[in-house]
């Protein structure tokens, strides 16, 4: 069957056969770095269309309708502004740490790439401590921001950038405990084992409330942790003009802007690959024909559809609730989310050991 | 007991938010309640009110005549200068001089639509016109003469 | 040099929100006083804006100053340019036509409805919502539709003048506006699911920019702002005017005073302003709509005060008068002005967030504050 999977394998044995083993890793990587650029470009593209169109029809507009068909070219266009813009530098600002806090960001959410299982087969790095990798990894994330609000000379990045360290830093624990849930009920923290995990069902739909619960609160810790609205403390342009990045133009600006839209992209892939089975076609019960029907789509499709539905929800947050302020955004955690999932993981871990899960 | 509480107050704060969802979830699937209007598409289709105040004109028959006699009762009542009449005297067929316009200017960049000279005109030679692009690339563009080239003023118009 | 302004002795740093600030609505200027996200001192700015509107209605005769008075506080300009032809009209002793009279309170209503429903939008986006500024709109456009049928204009109608109003009612008026009342029964409820009841929303405003009947007494607060904290003080129930003692409603009042009452406050007084256009839509009299007037006008010499109440609160208008076709000095009382003057009270312990929140709820209009 024609699928990513084979394509990989395909060039993989082509390339051995015709090069020595060091070539082959080194071009290997040469083209998986390519592949994940060219990602990033696309859906960059791709979701600043989505938002600009979910938000339009969620407002009664009609959003992008001008540039190509349906004003599909739009965000190509933007594009090609940001790049031909000017890249300013204030003065007073720390032009090493001004300029280096982009490509920080840019390179956490390429990192976080890597051991996501893209279709059956198809993993950059099959890591056994995949979740652990991420967690590790998607903190990172902060010290980009905490260092342009800092280089910026600005105050109001500066109070962007502490906001964005504190949500930040405590949103980690709930969606660390959330995700900690499914590696109970796993028993692995790789990535490729929570998805084989799954072929029977889903967690979401096999792990009843609990696991139900910890859906949501690892939704609404992953809508914070990429700073998205209702939570876009660190932006918060009523208040703050645009936060960490306020003082941000041309392609320095549009590397944030594509590094948060790559980052829910990945905690979207994320939590589709825990709760939602990763690739796993959808399966019912003892429905033989509609389950090889189902098996007939293609892997990736189901991964990438199950991703774009989160985008959706979270887009869909977005544009409906206002914005929390920062201490009721500190309280929600500590208060709210951090004892539910607690309490939510010791219910989980219970049901593990006496396994009263399909 | 303050554990009931604190259910009840995360359920009902979901709640809310769920009913808020469901609100905009209602707009983004139903696209018929989008009410944007394409402007410069829908112009031939575009409905003005009757009455909207665009720019103040000076309608003239087919027989190039218009109704203005020069008394510049709308120069007094407009607040900000936008009307400058310039008379000349006429000499009728009996020989009489006869006040006349020789240019209603009007200054489009002043004006402010308040209709102020067109109920302060005693026979009705200005009126206000359904226009609204007015952008040019040049004010002095905007500086325009009501009256005709080689117009006159209509009989029995005193 | 910036460095050392910046910062105070105690370590608090000084931020400047506006004059291009998204908050602000406009050129306000508010100079915040921070410890770490803790407001210490808010210090409006103002005169960005200042065009000396009273200077420039010296200069201008009776008819002619109603126009710029649409320039101050131009989301419920048509109530303003009524305050001022109340006053001719009381200086000069005019009878005002009851139909006239009638059809100056619809649209003032309207207004008022229009006004609301913009704040109501902007109040939102203020709080990082920005869905409700659309669907705001979407109704706002209505009226404004329904203004620009029988006025002419949608944002500076310029429609009364003293003595009457300028034109009669479109025929399309009545349809419209019952349509208008129909569409707004049916919405309303929308935005109380989006906004009002939603837990966010709330959080954010309960407790927040609590100002007490005294403070805000003593501020010269007025409108929603004073009546949030539970003082009676709609100008339409107090002083009426036209034909306002005749009508049934209820004046609006909150007690808590804090930005979720003065919310509560606007969103009541739609609901008033509805109960208003209903009571007078089906029962407009016959008549004319303006009184014969001289072609000067002439106040007598002396002085005269008219107040009116806004979709801001009171607008005052004070004219001294030598006898001749001009104003000798004018003053305005605009009810911005003296809200904003409590902000600094309201704002200091309060964190950002807050203070746009408190911004949002006293519905700044910053022409009607500078003038």
């Amino acid at each position: 069957m024609w699928s990513l999977s084979n394509i990989a394998s395909g060039i993989h044995e082509w390339l051995s056969k015709t090069f020595p083993s060091t070539v082959v890793t080194v071009v290997e990587m040469v083209i998986v770095g390519v592949c994940v650029i060219s990602l990033f470009a696309i859906l960059g593209l791709v979701l600043v269309m989505m938002e600009r169109k979910v938000s339009a029809w969620i407002q009664i507009r009609l959003g992008p309708n001008r540039v190509g068909p349906k004003g599909m070219f739009q965000s190509m266009a933007d594009t090609v502004k940001l790049l031909v813009k000017e890249g300013m530098t204030p003065t007073g600002a720390d032009k090493f740490l001004f300029n280096l806090a982009p490509y920080i960001a840019i390179i956490v959410s390429m990192l976080l790439m890597a051991p996501i299982a893209f279709a059956k087969d198809l993993t950059m790095w099959n890591l056994n401590i995949g979740v652990l990798y991420v967690s590790a990894i998607s903190s990172v994330s902060v010290i980009s921001i905490l260092m342009a609000g800092w280089a910026s000379n600005n105050k109001y990045s500066l109070l962007g950038a502490m906001r964005s360290g504190a949500q930040i830093v405590s949103y980690e624990l709930s969606a660390g405990l959330s995700i900690l849930c499914i590696v109970v009920l796993v028993g692995s923290l790789n990535l490729n084992d929570i998805i084989a995990s799954q072929s029977n069902g889903w967690w979401i739909f096999k792990g009843h409330i609990p696991v139900f619960i910890a859906f949501i609160i690892f939704l609404i810790a992953a809508t914070a942790e990429t700073n998205r609205a209702p939570f876009d403390l660190a932006e918060a342009e009523s208040e703050l003009t645009a936060g960490f990045h306020t003082e941000y133009s041309g392609m320095k600006f549009a590397l944030f802007f594509l590094a948060e839209y790559v980052n829910v992209f990945i905690v979207c892939a994320i939590g589709a690959t825990l709760f939602f089975g990763g690739w796993m076609p959808l399966h019912i019960g003892h429905w033989e024909a509609f389950n090889h029907i189902m098996d007939f789509i293609p892997s990736s499709l189901w991964f990438f559809g199950k991703i774009f539905f989160l985008i959706f929800l979270i887009m869909w947050f977005r544009w409906t609730f206002p914005r929390l302020r920062i201490d009721q955004l500190l309280n929600l955690e500590w208060k709210y989310l951090l004892p539910i999932s607690m309490f939510n993981l010791l219910l989980v871990t219970a049901m593990a050991i006496l396994g009263w899960y399909f | 007991m303050f554990i009931i509480n604190y259910i009840k107050e995360i359920y009902s704060g979901l709640k809310s938010l769920v009913v808020g969802l469901r609100r905009t979830l209602f707009y983004f699937t139903h696209h018929k309640e989008i009410i944007t209007e394409q402007y410069p598409d829908n112009r031939a289709t575009l409905n003005l009110a009757q009455r909207f105040k665009g720019e103040v004109v000076m309608p003239h028959d087919e027989n190039n005549e218009h109704r203005c006699t020069g008394c510049t009762a709308c120069e007094l009542a407009c607040p900000n200068g936008t009307i400058k009449v310039i008379t000349k005297f006429d000499l009728t067929p009996e020989g009489k001089k006869k006040k006349a316009i020789d240019k209603l200017v009007y200054h489009l960049e002043l004006c402010t639509m308040c209709n102020l000279c067109i109920t302060a005109c005693p026979s009705d030679a200005i009126k206000m016109a359904q226009t609204f692009e007015h952008s040019v690339y040049d004010r002095s563009q905007l500086t325009k003469v009501l009256n005709f080239e080689g117009s006159k003023i209509m009989d029995g118009v005193e | 040099m910036v460095e050392e302004l910046s910062r105070t002795e105690e370590g608090n740093i000084i931020i400047n929100v506006g004059p291009q600030h998204p908050a602000t609505h406009g050129v306000l200027h508010l100079v915040i006083t921070l410890h770490g996200e803790t407001i210490q001192k808010v210090e409006p700015h103002l005169g960005y804006i200042h065009r000396s509107i009273e200077k420039m209605c010296e200069s201008l005769t009776y008819r002619q100053f109603i126009y710029v008075t649409s320039r101050m506080d131009y989301l419920s300009s048509h109530i303003n340019n009524h305050a001022c032809a109340l006053c001719v009209e009381k200086g000069m002793q005019i009878e005002v036509p009851e139909r006239a009279q009638v059809i100056r309170v619809l649209m003032d209503e309207l207004t008022r409805i229009a006004s609301h429903e913009l704040w109501w939008g902007a109040m939102a986006m203020d709080l990082g919502a920005f869905t409700p500024f659309f669907h705001a709109f979407r109704e706002r456009e209505v009226i404004n539709e329904i203004m620009e049928d029988t006025c002419g204009a949608r944002l500076t109608m310029n429609y009364i003048l003293p003595g009457g109003v300028l034109e009669d009612l479109h025929p399309s008026f009545q349809k419209k506006v019952k349509d208008f009342i129909v569409l707004y029964k049916r919405k309303i409820a929308e935005y109380d699911e989006m906004v009002t009841g939603n837990i966010i929303f709330q959080n954010r405003m309960k407790n927040v920019g609590v100002l007490s009947a005294a403070d805000a007494i003593s501020f010269g607060c007025s409108g929603p702002t004073l009546r949030g904290s539970g003082v009676s003080c709609d100008v339409r129930k107090i002083y009426p005017y036209e034909i306002y003692n005749k009508l049934e409603f209820n004046e609006a009042l909150e007690t808590a005073g804090d930005s979720f009452a003065r919310y509560m406050i606007r969103i009541r007084e739609m609901n008033e302003s509805i109960r208003i256009i209903e009571q007078l839509i089906d029962n407009i009299p016959e008549g004319e709509f303006q009184a014969k007037t001289k072609a000067v006008l002439k106040l007598p010499k002396g002085e005269f005060y008219q107040r009116v109440e806004t979709a801001r609160g009171e607008f005052g208008i004070y004219i001294v008068s030598e006898g001749g076709t001009t104003p000798y000095r004018i003053k305005f009382r605009s009810p911005g002005f003296s809200n904003l003057s409590a902000l600094d009270h309201m704002a200091r312990g309060g964190k950002i967030g807050d203070l746009v929140a408190m911004m949002g709820s006293l519905d700044l209009v910053i022409p009607d504050i500078d003038r």
